[in-house]
């Protein structure tokens, strides 16, 4: 069953920025997302979710499609009284399944934490919400080897389980070993 | 000394505690969005509403919450340009909102006893109409912020999951806009301007500090809000000052100390 279907699009913001572009993504896949910086792999990320504007081509989206994006950049949270609980209750996300070393932070007021918990906890939070699609942009910014190498174990579950991914990444090996094709943006 | 639960007392007593709970609760949302200063120009934008009704023979508090509610459209139309001004916008409709009423209190006889009680914060001008009002905001706050908190704060954290879901941003933002200005409006009308401000300000400023996570914060802002309200009401009746600058000076005393004593951990 196809999930998205992109076809001949160019999108951008007060100018086009990617495209045109073609892409389909059946359930259960996982296609990986790579070119250098500015390339436009975010702003894709960013037209499917109705946060940047179409020029030309357009997006076919399953009904009731529900899609989780996870952002590249944090949210502000100094000083706010805000804990990593907290985070995952909002997306709906389920806190078990989080390795110890992270899972003992969960109380953890936001501006607590490294940025690489911080980052750990917000992609778990997109990640593990209710979704039939998932967005994930730069995931392993910030995290270190031992985050990376149970995120790609979590992905390669999500696969495994039916899920589907895209994944924007400028780590190719990383996009190797999640991703069952690779889409490469010029 | 006339106790609290004197029946002259009694009505401005639980008006006050409405607004105590109220104010703060609203005020973590504001800050959460770091837009406390359009709670200034809210309620000081809400005086000049509240007299000009009082000279065109219209309730005040509909004036007031005219006004305010009028803020909230005019922030939110120039949204975009207000984040741009980086408060800007909020510190010009303050400042529009002082000059019209001490002109309006200046020149209008009428309008000078109400500009003094909004002014001077007398709480215990207020009566049962009040009461009526801040009840039922309390009510309607309570459901309001049930329905609308996890939209709020999931567009503050995850902007772009947010529209991911479909979801409107502006929406959620405009009803709670116009919630916070309703709300300021009704409590300038019955604490003055500076003590409706001062409620929806600081008590989030020590709950922001001394929090552990969100629920545990409002809770802390609303008993925040609540205790100052009653601290002020017996010492103004005991030391026969005016409420709404104690209540501001306590909550004054009170913020600073949290800050304070919190110093060195992580905020």
């Amino acid at each position: 069953m196809t999930l998205l279907e992109i076809e001949a699009l160019t999108a951008g913001y007060s100018a086009p920025v990617v495209g045109p572009l073609s892409l389909s993504l059946k359930r259960g896949e996982v296609i990986g997302m790579t070119g250098p910086n500015g390339s436009g792999k975010s702003t894709l990320l960013a037209a499917l979710t109705g946060g940047a504007r179409i020029f030309s081509g357009r997006i076919e989206k399953c009904p009731d499609l529900r899609i989780s994006l996870q952002q590249q950049r944090p949210p502000a949270v100094e000083g706010i009284p805000f804990c990593a609980a907290d985070l995952l209750a909002l997306t709906g996300a389920d806190p078990e399944g989080l390795p110890p070393w992270i899972l003992s932070r969960l109380s953890a007021r936001l501006d607590q934490l490294s940025g690489g918990q911080l980052q750990f906890f917000m992609l778990w939070a997109c990640l593990c919400a209710p979704a039939d699609l998932v967005l994930l942009d730069e995931p392993t910014n910030n995290l270190d080897p031992e985050s990376v190498a149970f995120l790609k174990t979590v992905l390669c579950r999500i696969k495994a389980g039916g899920g589907s991914l895209l994944v924007v990444s400028h780590e190719q090996d990383f996009i190797g070993a999640v991703c069952d094709r690779e889409v490469s943006l010029r | 000394m006339m106790s609290p639960f004197d029946p002259l007392f009694f009505d401005p007593f639980l008006t006050g505690c409405a607004f105590g709970i109220v104010l703060p609760l609203l005020g973590v949302y504001l800050r959460l969005r770091g837009e406390w200063l359009a709670a200034l120009a809210f309620a000081q934008i809400s005086a000049p509403g509240a007299l000009l009704a009082v000279l065109f023979g219209v309730p005040s508090i509909a004036g007031g919450i005219a006004a305010a509610v009028l803020a909230a459209v005019f922030k939110q139309t120039f949204e975009s340009a207000a984040r741009k001004t980086r408060g800007t916008v909020y510190a010009i409709l303050f400042l529009l909102g002082w000059s019209a009423s001490v002109l309006l209190i200046v020149n209008l006889p009428v309008a000078e006893r109400m500009g003094h009680a909004l002014f001077d914060g007398q709480l215990y001008f207020t009566g049962r109409a009040h009461l009526i009002n801040a009840s039922v905001l309390t009510a309607v706050v309570f459901v309001f912020l049930r329905l609308v908190s996890k939209n709020l704060l999931l567009s503050h954290f995850f902007p772009d999951f947010f529209r991911a879901r479909g979801l409107s941003e502006r929406r959620a933002h405009y009803a709670f806009d116009l919630a916070a200005a309703i709300a300021l409006a009704l409590a300038t009308a019955s604490v003055g301007v500076m003590a409706a401000f001062a409620l929806i300000f600081i008590p989030p400023l020590i709950a922001f500090k001394w929090g552990a996570n969100w629920r545990r914060s409002t809770v802390i802002a609303a008993a925040s809000g609540g205790f100052a309200h009653i601290a002020a009401f017996l010492l103004a009746i005991a030391l026969d000052q005016p409420y709404g600058p104690l209540l501001t000076l306590l909550l004054i005393v009170m913020g600073g100390a949290s800050q304070i004593f919190r110093a060195g951990s992580p905020s």
